[in-house]
Parts: structure tokens; C-alpha cells; sequence
């Protein structure tokens, strides 16, 4: 009976990435395929166009139609037009932190080491969101309910994912060894991740000053389709932008390895 | 329009960062692409000697 592994030969020039990919299970051999540089930097190439020009079509198309076209709240008034920016910030902070949670069950269980460098990334991208999220909902909460801010569940646990991000982004850059950075960093987003049900769920567990949700998986949206659209196609505009932003990020940060990596290899053989 | 001076600046905030994000990202880049294809230029004419 074999194991299904071959044993490694003396002096066969064997990757990291094909041993990796030997041990790893079925499902995750085809990630780990990603795990080439070569092939990573190849594949994101052609695939970045596809992603930012729909982004920037999409951002200004939705940014537009919010500000110009859809109609105006009967309660609120044009300040509902905050939400057109507002929203898609909130849902990419939560999905950027998500992100961040599956780099780190990769970093952490099968060492992509892809899944670090994107962790890296996605960080100050995610926390730029969040901090949009923010302020965009102090600027509607001002006129809305009269206070720049409240101590509200939602808006509370919101401030908390931006506190996690900065945690996030400080450890994994402020150890000498990286490879502890990432590690500390991947502990801190699959500890953090709690906070997202927390979020999401804050509007229906506590009397929350902040409206519960108007979107849902199971239901029907309770909000006119004049200006769903408009939200739709501003939240698909700015996901794009957002993963065209962290692919572009992580395609440099790949090169600037190999740059380190080929100096460094200069600097020997000198 | 109503509430115009809470509209603008939520606006305004979301564009400059999104567009500061993205064209950093750009730019690095470009910046890295440029300073990897020198190197591995130089690289490839060292060997080659």
C-alpha cells in the first residue's frame, strides 16, 4: 500500500510551493497553485483590467444616479443620499474583514504563503473602508438624529472592526521576523472575526438607535426600487474597486519580494 | 437640494480616499513593475556576458 508521496530526491530542485502542494489536500492544491509568483503575477495581469474598468464605470455610474436621479426620502429627505456611499463602505469593511479571517485559516492551517502578503494588503484597504463607513455615518447621523454620534450597538461594534484593522495592521508589520508578524496579524483577524454576526445582527439583538437592516437574503427589500438600483450598482462598483485596489496592492507587494530576493542574491554571489 | 452640507462632504471623503487608494496602488505598481524588469534586465545581460 502507498501513501501516494514520492520520496524526494537528493539534489531534485523541488519548490516550496510542489511540496506544499503534494501534502496538501485535493481541495486546496488547485490554491496553492497560486502560490507561484510567476503564475499569480500572470493570472492577477489579466485579470486587473477586467476588474478596474467596470469599478470605475460602475463607482460613478451608482455615485451619480444616488446623487442626481434617485428620488428623496419622504422621512429623510436628500440626506438619505448618504446611504449610496454609506453602505457599500459599511458592507466592504465587513467583507474586507472577512477576507482577512480566510487569509488567516490559510495562513495559519496550510501556510499559503500568498494568504499573508493578501493579509497585509487587504488591511490598510479595509480599514480605509471602515473609517469611511464611519464618518460617512456621522455625517447622516448629524442631521438624522441630532448627534455626531451615539453609543449605539452597531455603531459601537463598527468602531471596534475599525480597532481591530488598526490592531491587525500594526502587528503584522511591527515584529523584526515577518513570518511572527503574519502569525500574530492571522490570530488577531480569526479572533476579531467575532465581531462580524456582532455587527450584523447588533440592529435586531439591542433597541438600537440605527435602522435595522432594509436588504435581506430571505426577503423582499423594504425600500423603493428607484433607489435600490442606484445602491445595487454603487455596491457592485466599489467591490470591484475595492478587489482591483488589494490585487494591484498584492501584485506589487509579490514583486517587491522578488526585487528583495534578487538583490539579495546579488549581494552574495558579489 | 436638502442637507447639502452633510451630502458634499460624504461625497467628497469617499471619492478622494477610494481614488487615493486606488491610484497608490497604481503607482506602486507601475513604480515595482518598472524596478523589476531593470533588475532582471541587468541580471540577464550579467549572465550572459
Amino acid at each position: 500500500m502507498t501513501c501516494g508521496f514520492k520520496p524526494r530526491e537528493r539534489g531534485s530542485k523541488v519548490t516550496i510551493v510542489e511540496q506544499t502542494n503534494v501534502l496538501a489536500p485535493a481541495g486546496t492544491r488547485s490554491l496553492h497553485r497560486f502560490a507561484n509568483p510567476g503564475r499569480f503575477l500572470r493570472i492577477s495581469g489579466r485579470v486587473l483590467p477586467f476588474l478596474a474598468i467596470p469599478a470605475l464605470l460602475l463607482t460613478v455610474i451608482g455615485l451619480y444616479w444616488g446623487l442626481f436621479i434617485a428620488p428623496p426620502d419622504y422621512q429623510q429627505h436628500d440626506a438619505m443620499r448618504i446611504m449610496y456611499v454609506h453602505v457599500p463602505s459599511a458592507w466592504l469593511a465587513s467583507a474586507g474583514y472577512m477576507a482577512l479571517a480566510i487569509c488567516a485559516v490559510f495562513s495559519l492551517v496550510w501556510r499559503h504563503p500568498l494568504a499573508d502578503l493578501a493579509a497585509v494588503e487587504i488591511g490598510p484597504v479595509g480599514a480605509a473602508f471602515c473609517a469611511l463607513c464611519l464618518i460617512s455615518g456621522s455625517l447622516w447621523g448629524k442631521p438624522m438624529w441630532g448627534a455626531w454620534w451615539v453609543w449605539d450597538a452597531r455603531l459601537t461594534s463598527m468602531l471596534v472592526l475599525f480597532f481591530l484593522y488598526l490592531g491587525q495592521i500594526a502587528l503584522v508589520r511591527g515584529f523584526d521576523d515577518p513570518q511572527r508578524g503574519y502569525r500574530a496579524g492571522a490570530v488577531l483577524a480569526l479572533v476579531g472575526a467575532v465581531d462580524l454576526p456582532i455587527i450584523k445582527f447588533s440592529v435586531d439583538w439591542w433597541n438600537t438607535l440605527h435602522q435595522p437592516a432594509t436588504i435581506t437574503l430571505t426577503g423582499a427589500p423594504t425600500m423603493d426600487s428607484r433607489m435600490l438600483w442606484p445602491l445595487l450598482v454603487s455596491t457592485i462598483g466599489f467591490t470591484l474597486a475595492f478587489a482591483a485596489i488589494v490585487i494591484a496592492r498584492l501584485r506589487a507587494a509579490v514583486m517587491e519580494r522578488r526585487i528583495r530576493g534578487l538583490l539579495m542574491a546579488r549581494a552574495q554571489a558579489a | 437640494m436638502t442637507h447639502l452640507p452633510y451630502i458634499i462632504p460624504s461625497y467628497a471623503i469617499t471619492v478622494l480616499v477610494v481614488g487615493w487608494l486606488s491610484i497608490g496602488a497604481w503607482a506602486r505598481m507601475r513604480r515595482t513593475t518598472r524596478k523589476l524588469a531593470a533588475i532582471d534586465t541587468r541580471a540577464a545581460q550579467r549572465s550572459g556576458r
